[in-house]
């Protein structure tokens, strides 16, 4: 059954990519979609064995490579928190499928994008299966690559092209601690696979490793090495900055890739490596710290875009930190369960946002929306859940896993957590606030839409038609101009783009009560059934049932808080948002920006080295290693040699004859040495 | 031991292909069709006679095989032949690649067809030859000879500034030659022999090593090439036609780290451990200096020339680390670089015969026009990257590993790599495929033809393959490895003992 699962989709991208072209876009669609669908299927039923039957084992596939002690197979390791991710990413992937089929139905290049969602779909499952750090960083590229490609899927894009090189260059620089912990972790335990590593930890607890220069405990760097990783694939503080370009993609692609799937390998990582995180408690205090501040910076950084996209986008990278928090102060439990929720309703704002752009044309600024309540309904049902489950409405998926991982970090008692409690609840404070602003400004109010939309033309998701008409092409409205005297009316999605939203928010709703017991509660024990390793000593879950009476109730208060202040801002007094921004220039340019870092990183990284590269080559090459050796020898042997022979055969005939004297040297030694 | 065996005819039958072409009468069209197809049987049967000594080979023996040895210049200096786990894939290597070269180069040679194939023919001769050889002194002929087909090739059939070029290249190893030459007759002087498999025995004295390490490591470092001797090589690529790019990416570059392996670590332990620190900082600068200027360049093949630079750090980086995941990473390494590289340039090439220009702001939005070629330029882009699932990561991974047990330093700055690899390669990828096609010098162009995917498409499956199952390759290494770590723990040894002795 695994293998189906794994290869399955391997089969869909070879099946669209390679035959796309021939068997034509309607079948590619139709192979891969029904391969997600079964596959989507049969995980949920593995999930069922193993969380709450008996089915964890270990798949042997085939050996990748043994060199000395190194040995390295492909091979699945199947447990619950496996189970649960094929669980997670196979249904959206599914639902994505299911949804681009409406989305991307006047797109040329249907074929290659069906392809490239099956690419990514199985580079994922190899990164959740594996069994060794060598096959994750497998399927950890190959999401790479898949998000490389489908980010650049427009690639008449400048920016597309721009975003996708950000996108695979940001997050090989988290490769690079990546490789190097995975090769520490082979140094200290001559494997990297988990089952050889994972019980030999303890034993490695007070090893100290010198690593460029200093001295180091040995566990902590490779957990630090291996966390660099996770930043990077999970858009972390220092390394978020390609995450909210990534919206240069599809929608489609922004909800698989930038919301549910890819982005929270990082997240797994640290969960599946949890044995040595436990061992390594100042590396996890660097994690719930930046995942901390994650939260928070991108929160504010959400306050103020008013891309419809980006605003989700900021809002991924920040519950992503609310994530890592959880795993940070050692409840390894809500951080996944927090991953497993966020799935559903995030996939669902991201398709539902597809939505609104389908029907506003390729829309994307909120600030030319509005009103649009009245003429997309059920999108606007759809996305009204999303938000309510993001921002943790009691009873909604975010109000199990969100308010689980703040307790958590309440419940930790260190400065750290201290740091993340604080952070994560006025960051959930401000997720509330920007989320009912996107939601007011969009479908609320007056529509500011019929007068201002050619205007923006140059923002619009992949809005460089040409002749072959990408995303929906102009052809698409063509239908709907009867009714709005030239100006497009917006018009409610097709029903293949509505079924996928309506599942998602049926788990956007349920999913947290109903699996809230298994994840965090009585029922963790057997359900994890040691697949997250705690310490004995690690009592958080224990203490998240005995805090204060009030520390529950501070992210719901922070969430109506949010509600109520969006509500004033955007509905009963909206003048009230461009006042604060006209008396506040400094801050609302600071976060229009996000904080400067992209200026900052061009400055201190791209330019310098730009700069460096044309420094070795002009000076270091041609000056001075070309100037003092061959260049200048050259011009000598020149001086002698013109006029004596003929340039051209000159030089073959100068190394004939070098050669020659060689073997004639040689030759002469050896009758030399004969003779004596 | 009079027969001659498998292996001498390796050797002979390009030659035997060189004169039938230089039979051919005339430059009639007919004559050049002739000498195309008889350099392609030529080497075709030659891979497939490669193949059955392959087939006859024991790789998990690390003993020397298929030997045959013939009185040659004395009873000392003989012409012995030989192959073990080391050298054989790069038999292999080189007689796989030939057809592709001869295919690549069917319709872009216009002139002086036939002396171009003959040239090329005694190219792979000397190629063989060189992995082959089991005496110093044919090592040492064949690695010198090899030069001046290339030589030709670049002097005759290269570019504008190929005169330059083939000085440039003719200076450097030119110096390194004689050095070499120089150290054989030292060897030679104190062992009594050129044997190689007879030296490899032998133990010179530490400080003679020191020095005959040195005169070596003049040649290979040259051929490899490494920093700073390096710069001869891009200007040798871009003035090169296809084929010879691909050749001296493919298989010249690897003669270095042959000799490395061949040479200088099994014979020279003590100077090898000595002087591993400067190969690290050599190997660690080429690998971040080279992939930097690459990242600048405007000329592709330069670009690729540069990132060949890089990812030869690797290749020293890991020979030097002196451990099994090092050497027989590195030794991966040089494979996977062969076909990728090769690859590579072939890909130049396509672009190249259609637009006569190999400027990257020539191009863009070449996968509107090229959708094929776009492909299989990402997959070797990606290789090159050294994404997993492609070969180019394992032996990037592997020799990660090796220096990461030797020094960490190393190791650190050597997966800075990772992201330079990644800007450069993608950077160029972007300018040329992705992008608006509104160049009018473009809007012609087409897509790959079937000469064009029958050298491609073979390389992109090898690529894949070996990246999600090298152990063909690697296990070939195997043996050898251990048998030069066995000779390691030794000289280690001594080392320690000395250490312990000094305090």
């Amino acid at each position: 059954m695994y293998h189906a699962i794994v290869f399955l989709p391997l089969v869909g991208f070879l099946i669209a990519g390679i035959f796309g072209r021939i068997i034509g876009p309607r079948p590619s669609e139709i192979v891969t979609t029904a391969l997600l669908i079964v596959v989507a299927v049969l995980s949920w039923v593995s999930f069922i064995q193993v969380g709450f039957g008996d089915g964890a084992t270990r798949i042997q596939v085939a050996q990748w490579m043994s060199v000395g002690d190194l040995q390295v197979d492909w091979a699945f390791r199947i447990d619950t928190l496996t189970a649960m991710m094929l669980v997670v990413v196979n249904t959206v992937s599914a639902l994505v499928h299911l949804y681009s089929i409406g989305y991307m139905h006047e797109d040329p290049h249907r074929s290659r994008f069906f392809a490239y969602l099956s690419l990514f779909t199985f580079a994922m499952l190899m990164l959740v299966t594996s069994d060794n750090l060598a096959q994750m960083f497998f399927g950890w590229e190959g999401v790479g690559l898949a998000s490389y490609l489908l980010i650049g899927f427009w690639y008449h894009k400048d920016s597309a092209n721009s975003a996708a090189m950000k996108a695979f260059i940001v997050n090989r620089v988290g490769d690079f601690g990546f490789v190097l912990g995975i090769c520490l972790v082979f140094v200290l335990f001559n494997s990297i696979a988990f089952d050889q590593i994972f019980p030999r930890v303890a034993d490695l607890a007070n090893n100290r490793f010198h690593f460029i220069g200093f001295d180091w405990n040995a566990l902590t760097l490779a957990c630090l090495l291996l966390f660099m990783g996770a930043m990077g694939k999970s858009a972390q503080f220092l390394l978020h900055t390609w995450l909210p370009d990534a919206m240069e993609g599809p929608t489609p692609v922004s909800a698989l890739i930038h919301a549910a799937t890819m982005v929270t390998a990082g997240v797994f990582m640290v969960a599946r490596l949890s044995p040595l995180f436990e061992y390594a408690p100042a590396a996890l205090t660097v994690v719930t710290v930046i995942g901390a501040i994650t939260a928070f910076f991108a929160a504010t950084v959400g306050l103020v875009q008013n891309d419809i996209k980006r605003v989700i986008a900021y809002s991924t990278c920040s519950q992503l930190g609310y994530m890592f928090v959880g795993l940070g102060v050692g409840a390894y439990g809500a951080g996944v369960f927090h991953l497993f929720t966020h799935a559903f309703f995030k996939a669902l704002l991201f398709l539902g946002a597809g939505s609104v752009i389908h029907a506003m044309h390729h829309e994307q600024d909120i600030r030319s929306m509005g009103g649009l309540r009245r003429y997309i309904p059920f999108t606007t049902a759809m996305m009204a859940i999303g938000t309510l489950a993001l921002t943790g409405f009691p009873f909604t998926a975010g109000y199990y896993s969100k308010d689980a991982i703040i307790e958590a970090a309440f419940a930790s008692h260190s400065a750290a957590g201290n740091f993340a409690f604080l952070a994560t609840v006025i960051a959930a404070l401000m997720t509330s606030f920007y989320s009912w602003r996107l939601f007011f400004m969009t479908f609320e109010g007056q529509a500011r839409w019929a007068d201002t939309h050619h205007h923006h033309a140059s923002t619009h998701e992949g809005a460089e038609h040409d002749e072959s008409g990408h995303d929906i092409g102009p052809a698409a409205h063509a239908n709907h101009d009867d009714h709005g005297h030239g100006v497009h009316r917006p018009h409610e999605s097709p029903l293949v783009m509505l079924v996928p939203l309506a599942l998602l928010a049926f788990g956007a709703l349920v999913a947290g009560a109903v699996f809230h017991d298994a994840f965090l509660g009585h029922g963790a024990e057997e359900f994890w059934k040691g697949a997250l390793f705690t310490r004995p000593e690690n009592h958080i879950l224990e203490e998240m049932h005995h805090i204060p009476g009030w520390v529950p109730y501070v992210p719901t208060v922070m969430m109506a808080l949010g509600f109520v202040l969006a509500y004033y801002m955007y509905i009963v007094d909206n003048k009230q948002p461009a006042r604060l921004a006209a008396d506040h220039p400094i801050l609302y340019r600071f976060l229009l920006n996000k904080w400067y870092f992209d200026e900052i990183y061009d400055a201190i990284f791209v330019r310098p080295a730009i700069r460096l590269g044309r420094f070795l080559w002009r000076t270091g090459d041609q000056k001075i290693i070309d100037g003092l050796g061959p260049d200048g020898v050259s011009a000598r042997v020149l001086d002698v040699t013109r006029g004596v022979v003929r340039i051209q055969t000159g030089y073959v005939y100068h190394y004939a004859f070098a050669m020659l004297i060689g073997v004639a040297a040689l030759v002469s030694f050896y009758l030399f040495r004969g003779t004596h | 031991m009079l027969g001659f065996g498998i292996l001498s005819g390796l050797l002979v039958l390009p030659l035997v292909g060189a004169a039938f072409i230089l039979t051919l009468r005339g430059d009639s069209e007919a004559a050049r069709t002739n000498a195309r197809w008889i350099a392609l049987v030529t080497t075709i049967v030659t891979f497939l006679l490669s193949l059955v000594a392959w087939s006859r080979f024991d790789a998990s023996s690390s003993a020397f095989q298929l030997v045959e040895s013939h009185a040659w210049l004395t009873d000392t200096i003989r012409f012995k032949l030989g192959v073990d786990g080391f050298s054989m894939p790069f038999i292999l290597l080189t007689t796989f690649l030939m057809p592709f070269c001869i295919v690549a180069s069917w319709r872009s040679i216009e002139h002086r067809v036939k002396e171009y194939f003959v040239a090329f023919l005694v190219l792979e001769m000397t190629m063989i030859g060189v992995f082959a050889a089991l005496d110093l002194v044919l090592f040492y002929l064949f690695f010198e000879a090899g030069l001046i087909p290339m030589f030709l090739i670049i002097g005759i059939w290269g570019g504008k500034r190929r005169i330059y070029a083939s000085f440039k290249f003719f200076l450097y190893t030119l110096l390194g030659s004689v050095l070499m030459l120089l150290a054989i007759m030292a060897m030679y002087w104190n062992a009594g022999t050129t044997d190689i498999p007879t030296l490899l025995k032998f133990k010179f004295a530490a400080n003679l090593q020191i020095w005959l390490w040195l005169a070596f490591f003049a040649s290979f470092a040259v051929k490899m090439p490494m920093w700073p001797v390096h710069t001869w090589l891009p200007d040798a690529h871009v003035e090169a036609p296809t084929a010879g790019s691909v050749i001296l990416a493919a298989i010249l570059l690897k003669m270095g780290g042959y000799g490395f392996i061949r040479v200088s670590l099994p014979m020279f332990p003590d100077a090898s451990i000595y002087f591993a620190p400067l190969v690290y900082s050599l190997s660690v600068v080429a690998i971040i200096y080279t992939s930097l200027v690459a990242m600048v360049q405007e000329d592709m093949k330069k670009l690729i020339a540069y990132s060949s630079v890089a990812h030869m750090g690797f290749v020293t980086m890991g020979l030097f680390s002196m451990n099994p995941q090092g050497i027989q990473g590195a030794m991966f390494q040089m494979v996977s670089h062969g076909l990728v590289s090769g690859a590579l340039f072939l890909c130049v090439g396509v672009v190249y015969d259609r637009l006569h220009t190999r400027e990257i702001s020539a191009y863009g939005g070449l996968v509107e026009r090229m959708p094929l070629y776009a492909v299989a330029f990402m997959i070797f882009t990606m290789a090159n990257v050294g994404l997993p699932g492609t070969s180019g990561f394992i032996g990037e991974f592997l020799t990660l590993i090796g220096a990461f047990r030797a020094n960490s330093w190393v190791a650190f700055f050597a997966a800075s790599g990772v992201i330079l690899s990644a800007a450069y390669a993608l950077w160029l990828y972007r300018r040329v495929v992705y992008g608006p096609l509104t160049k009018p010098s473009l809007q012609t162009m087409t897509d790959l033809n079937g000469r064009e995917l029958l050298t491609l498409v073979p390389l992109v499956l090898l690529v894949i393959y070996y990246g999600v199952q090298p152990g063909p390759i690697l296990d070939t290494f195997a043996a050898p490895t251990n048998a030069l770590m066995q000779g390691y723990q030794a000289a280690l040894e001594t080392v320690k003992t000395a250490a312990v002795a000094a305090h």
